[in-house]
C-alpha cells in the first residue's frame, strides 16, 4: 500500500518534470496550423519532419555542427591539458595544495566578468567569430573541472604500478602515456563527457564571441526569439537537434553522472 | 641515478605537465582581472578613448547607479527563492526514492533530463509553455478556474518572477535530487534504524542522522548552485532578456547590456570588478559559517 502511493507520486513527479520536454518535442512534429491552434492540441494529429527539412534547407543545422567543432576540439584539449595538470599535482604535488586550491577557484569566476576584457582582446587579435578563438576560451573554462576530476581518478590508480614500470627501465612520461592513461580510461571518458556537454551548452561566451560564421546552436535559438514573430517551430525543432545528442550521452553516461556534476564530491 | 637525482627530475617532470595549464589559466584568470582593474580607472567609452587616470570616478557613478543595485537584488533575490526550494524539493524527491521501488532506475534517469539540457533550450521549451494563448499552463488553469485565463507571464510584472523561478527550479531541483539521492543510498542505513528503535520518529531521524551525515555533499551542491545563481543569464535572457523593462535584470545581464548594447568599457569595467569583490565576500561569508557550525 505504501510503495502503491510512493509509486504514483514518483511518477506524477517524473510526468511533471518530463513535461516541457515532451512538449517541445511534440511541437517539433506538428504543422503550423497545430502548433498555433487555439485551445493548444496536446498530441500532433501526424508526425511530420517539415520543421527539420525547413532547418537543413535554410542552412540553419550549420550552427550544430560549430557546436560540434568547438565542442569537440575544445574537450580534446581540456582534457590533454588537463590530465597532465592533474597527474603533476596527483603524484608529485606540484604546486602544493594552493596550486590545486587556486585551479579550481577559477570556476567561481563568474562569465560575464571574463567575457569583457577577452572579447576586447579578440578584437584586437582577429579571434572574434573564429573557432579558435571560442575553442580557446572553451578549453580555458573547463580545464579547472578537468584538473579536478582527473586528479580524483588518478589518486586511485596504486603507485606500485607506475614504479614498477619506472624499475623497467620506462621514463615519467612513458609511465604517463603507457601505463596512466589506459588505466583511467573511465575517469577520461567521463569527464570528457561532461566537459563535452558543458562546451555544447554553453551561452554566454557564444553569444559575445561569436557573428556569424561560428555561430553555435544556442545562439542561433535565440535568433528566433523576438516579438512577436516567434518562429515556434524552428525553436522547438532547433531544440530538439540540440538536446538528442546531450541525452544519448547521459544514458551512456549514467554510471559516472553524480560524480561529473557534484566535482567528484560525492562518489557515484 | 641518486635517490636525489631522482626527485629532482621528478619535480622538473611535474612543472613541465602543468606549465601548458598554467599558461591558460592565467590567460583566463589573470590576464581579465589585471585589465579590469586598470581599464575602471579610465573612462574609455564607444564616444571616448580617454586613458587617462580617473581615480575612482567610475565607482562612484556605479555607487549611485540604481539600476545596478537593483540587478543585484534581482540577482540576490533569484538565488535566494531558487537555492531553499531546490535543495527542499530535491530532499523530498531523494527520501521519496530512498527505498526501493518498482522501475526506480527508470525513473532516476528520466529525472536527471531537465539538468542536462542548455539553459537556452529550457527557456525556449518554458517560452512555449508559458505563451499567453498557445501555451498549455494558461489552458490548464482555465480548465481548473472553470473560465478562460489569460496571464501574460512573461510580461505581467506580478507574474515574470514567479515564471523565471519555475524554469530555474524545474532545471536544477534534479540537481539537487541527483547528488542528494547518491549520498543518501551511501548512508549506512543501520544508522537510521538504531535511532528508529530508540523511540526516533521519521522527521527526528532525518533531522538529527540522516542529514548531519550527509552534510557535506549539501554543502558542496548548495555552493555549485549558489555560484550559478548568483552569475544567473541564460535562462533570463531565454525567457525575458531582463523585462519587462528592467525588472528582472542580474548583474550579469546588466554588465552585457553595459559593455555589448551600451559600450560604457570602464563603467563595465568597474561592474565586473565590483562584482568579483561581492562574490568573494559572499563566498568567504558561506564559507565561514560552513566553518563554525562545523
Amino acid at each position: 500500500m505504501r510503495t502503491a502511493i510512493r509509486f504514483t507520486v514518483a511518477l506524477l513527479v517524473t510526468v511533471l518534470f518530463l513535461f516541457p520536454i515532451y512538449w517541445l518535442f511534440t511541437i517539433s512534429f506538428k504543422t503550423p496550423d497545430e502548433i498555433f491552434s487555439y485551445p493548444p492540441v496536446w498530441w500532433p494529429s501526424s508526425f511530420q519532419w517539415s520543421n527539420y527539412t525547413v532547418l537543413f534547407r535554410d542552412g540553419d543545422v550549420v550552427t550544430i555542427w560549430n557546436s560540434l567543432v568547438v565542442a569537440s576540439v575544445s574537450t580534446a584539449a581540456a582534457m590533454l591539458i588537463g590530465t597532465m595538470c592533474a597527474y603533476a599535482i596527483a603524484r608529485f604535488r606540484t604546486g602544493g595544495d594552493h596550486f590545486s586550491i587556486w585551479v579550481l577557484s577559477q570556476r567561481m569566476v563568474p562569465p560575464i566578468v571574463v567575457v569583457f576584457p577577452i572579447f576586447l582582446l579578440y578584437v584586437k587579435l582577429g579571434l572574434v567569430d573564429t573557432y579558435l578563438g571560442l575553442i580557446i576560451l572553451y578549453t580555458a573554462f573547463n580545464l579547472p573541472y578537468v584538473v579536478w576530476m582527473m586528479r580524483g581518478y588518478l589518486q586511485e590508480i596504486p603507485r606500485e604500478i607506475e614504479e614498477s614500470a619506472l624499475v623497467d627501465g620506462c621514463t615519467r612520461l612513458q609511465v604517463f602515456t603507457k601505463i596512466v592513461l589506459p588505466l583511467a580510461r573511465t575517469g577520461l571518458f567521463a569527464t570528457a563527457v561532461f566537459t563535452f556537454v558543458f562546451a555544447w551548452n554553453e551561452f554566454l561566451f557564444a553569444l559575445v564571441l561569436t557573428r556569424s560564421a561560428v555561430t553555435t546552436f544556442p545562439v542561433q535559438l535565440t535568433h528566433y526569439f523576438g516579438g512577436q514573430s516567434n518562429f515556434w517551430a524552428k525553436i522547438s525543432a532547433m531544440s530538439v537537434l540540440g538536446t538528442v545528442p546531450i541525452f544519448l550521452a547521459v544514458a551512456f553516461l549514467q554510471r559516472y553522472l553524480v560524480r561529473g556534476i557534484s566535482l567528484g564530491a560525492v562518489k557515484g | 641515478m641518486t635517490q636525489q637525482n631522482v626527485h629532482r627530475h621528478d619535480r622538473r617532470f611535474g612543472y613541465a605537465m602543468i606549465a601548458p595549464a598554467v599558461a591558460i589559466i592565467l590567460f583566463i584568470g589573470l590576464f581579465p582581472l589585471i585589465w579590469t582593474l586598470l581599464v575602471s580607472v579610465q573612462n574609455i567609452s564607444l564616444i571616448d578613448e580617454d586613458t587617462s587616470f580617473q581615480g575612482l570616478l567610475n565607482y562612484q557613478r556605479l555607487m549611485s547607479d540604481t539600476r545596478f543595485w537593483e540587478a543585484l537584488g534581482h540577482t540576490l533575490l533569484f538565488t535566494a527563492v531558487a537555492l531553499p526550494l531546490e535543495l527542499i524539493l530535491g530532499l523530498a524527491l531523494a527520501l521519496l526514492f530512498l527505498e526501493e521501488l518498482p522501475g526506480r532506475p527508470v525513473f532516476v534517469a528520466l529525472l536527471v533530463l531537465p539538468t542536462v539540457i542548455s539553459p537556452i533550450v529550457a527557456g525556449a521549451a518554458w517560452r512555449l509553455l508559458f505563451d499567453n494563448r498557445f501555451g498549455p499552463i494558461n489552458q490548464v488553469i482555465s480548465w481548473v478556474a472553470g473560465e478562460p485565463v489569460t496571464i501574460l507571464w512573461l510580461n505581467d510584472p506580478n507574474f515574470v518572477y514567479a515564471a523565471i523561478l519555475i524554469a530555474e527550479v524545474w532545471q536544477w531541483t534534479p540537481f539537487m535530487f541527483l547528488l542528494l539521492f547518491a549520498s543518501l543510498t551511501n548512508v549506512d542505513p543501520s544508522l537510521g534504524e538504531a535511532a528508529r528503535i530508540d523511540g526516533a520518529g521519521f522527521w527526528r531521524t532525518l533531522w538529527s542522522i540522516t542529514l548531519p551525515v550527509i552534510r557535506p555533499v549539501i554543502v558542496i551542491a548548495l555552493l555549485i548552485r549558489g555560484l550559478d545563481l548568483f552569475r544567473i543569464f541564460d535562462v533570463i535572457w531565454a525567457l525575458t532578456k531582463g523585462g519587462p523593462g528592467t525588472r528582472t535584470e542580474t548583474i550579469s545581464i546588466y554588465a552585457y547590456v553595459q559593455g555589448f548594447q551600451q559600450f560604457e568599457t570602464s563603467y563595465t569595467a568597474a561592474m565586473a570588478f565590483v562584482i568579483i569583490v561581492i562574490l568573494t565576500i559572499l563566498v568567504m561569508a558561506a564559507l565561514k559559517r560552513v566553518e563554525i557550525a562545523r
